[in-house]
């Protein structure tokens, strides 16, 4: 093998993500062109800029190529059942405030069997920061249609054709209640960094949509070359549209792909409304409880 | 002297080619070696032309390659 594929053992360098990643599971099962690996990295990436305490930070995925998120991550992480990440992330945040909670989970996981938690933690505005990497498939088993497969793509259930319409996630999300609305595609690695630098410092409900090429079973079956053209395809049909309305946003199989930050608004989370209710209906009886601690 | 030094974790790699498409200087080209796994791995082709950006490294979504600043002055990284 050439020298060049080597690292320099003389002047060794670590790549930046390392220290964020359980390196004894690489390499990852995801499948190559995949895109859920450089959503990853810019996760790592995001935790290096916002110099974010790790020990602050829980991550909860449910099932799916994307789930697999939890297991190579070196934070507290929980793969939990499928369409399960949000409410079990609830009840994480719920019993322990300070705790930074991460969703990361996949398109059909957060809004297929998971789109009734996705709607109501909206709603509640749960201080959550949920990563959706939305591929347009159910990947894992076999290429089924997702609520988010654009119409007139074939999959595994559909092979002549997607006919329902899909949903429009940012506009979903957004009607529910979500603080913090942005979709980037996988090229656009730092503004998906950048976004979820943001979503770390806002309280409440965000949600950041990552379009990801499924080279094994969306791409291919829809002969749309492997993870290399979806990228090329990402850059060439991407337009930045920041604050642009979400009903405006809806997903085609080929036409253009709108991506920026849509919503960015305040409104009081659950905790803090949940604490002025009891406040106010318990007066001096309302004590905060103390802070919980696991041993 | 190249501003930056791409280093690759060959067994990581599963040939994508993302990192030699996006690479802005296109200092990277696939090999023609294979790895245990049998992909063909980036190799670097323009040392010269590194300027160190790690978009490489963003990109990569098996954590396979990145890209360092080199420090002139020591002729290491920084
Ligand atoms: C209760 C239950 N129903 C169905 C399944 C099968 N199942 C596993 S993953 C999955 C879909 C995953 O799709 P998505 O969340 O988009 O993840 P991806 O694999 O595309 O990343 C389904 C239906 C399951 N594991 N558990
Ligand atoms: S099946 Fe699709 S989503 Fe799953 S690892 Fe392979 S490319 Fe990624
Ligand atoms: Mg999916």
């Amino acid at each position: 093998m050439p020298d060049s594929l080597i690292n320099d053992p003389v002047n060794p360098a670590v790549n930046p993500v390392e220290p964020f990643l359980r390196s004894d599971r690489m390499p990852s099962i995801w499948c190559p062109g995949c895109g859920i690996g450089t959503t990853v990295n810019s996760f790592a990436r995001a935790l290096i800029d916002s110099k974010i305490d790790l020990q602050s930070l829980a991550l909860v995925s449910g099932i799916g190529c994307t789930g697999r998120v939890a297991g190579y991550v070196k934070l507290d992480s929980f793969h939990t059942t499928h369409g399960r990440a949000i409410p079990f992330a609830t009840g994480l945040k719920l019993a322990n405030p300070k705790l930074n909670v991460i969703v990361y989970s996949g398109d059909g996981d957060l809004s297929a069997i998971g789109g009734n938690h996705l709607i109501h933690a909206a709603r509640r505005n749960i201080d959550l920061k949920v990563i959706c990497v939305n591929n347009l498939i159910y990947a894992m088993t076999g290429g089924q249609t997702a609520p988010t497969t654009p119409e007139h793509s074939t999959t595994s259930t559909n092979p002549y054709g997607v006919f329902e319409p899909a949903f429009n996630l940012p506009h979903l999300v957004e009607a529910a209640g979500a603080v913090y609305v942005a979709r980037w595609t996988t090229f656009h690695v730092r503004q998906l960094t950048r976004s979820i630098g943001e979503a770390f410092q806002k309280k409440g409900f965000s949600f950041i949509e990552v379009i990801s090429p499924c080279p094994t079973l969306y791409q291919r079956r829809n002969k749309m070359g492997d993870g290399l053209d979806a990228m090329k395809f990402y850059k060439e049909k991407s337009k930045v549209r920041n604050g642009a309305p979400t009903s405006e946003v809806g997903l085609t199989m080929t036409g253009e792909i709108v991506v920026g930050k849509f919503v960015d608004r305040e409104r009081p989370d659950y905790q803090t409304l949940m604490r002025a209710q009891y406040a106010e209906s318990l007066g001096e009886r309302f004590v905060e409880q103390a802070e919980m601690v696991c041993s | 002297m190249p501003k930056g030094r791409v280093s690759i974790v060959v067994e990581r790699c599963k040939a994508c080619g993302f990192c030699v498409e996006f690479c802005p200087t296109h200092v990277l080209a696939l090999s023609s070696a294979f790895n245990s796994k049998g992909y063909h791995p980036p190799h670097v082709v323009h040392p010269e032309k590194c300027s160190g950006c790690d978009l490489c490294g963003m990109y990569c979504p098996d954590f396979a390659i990145f890209a360092t600043k080199v420090d002139p002055a020591k002729g290491g990284d920084k």
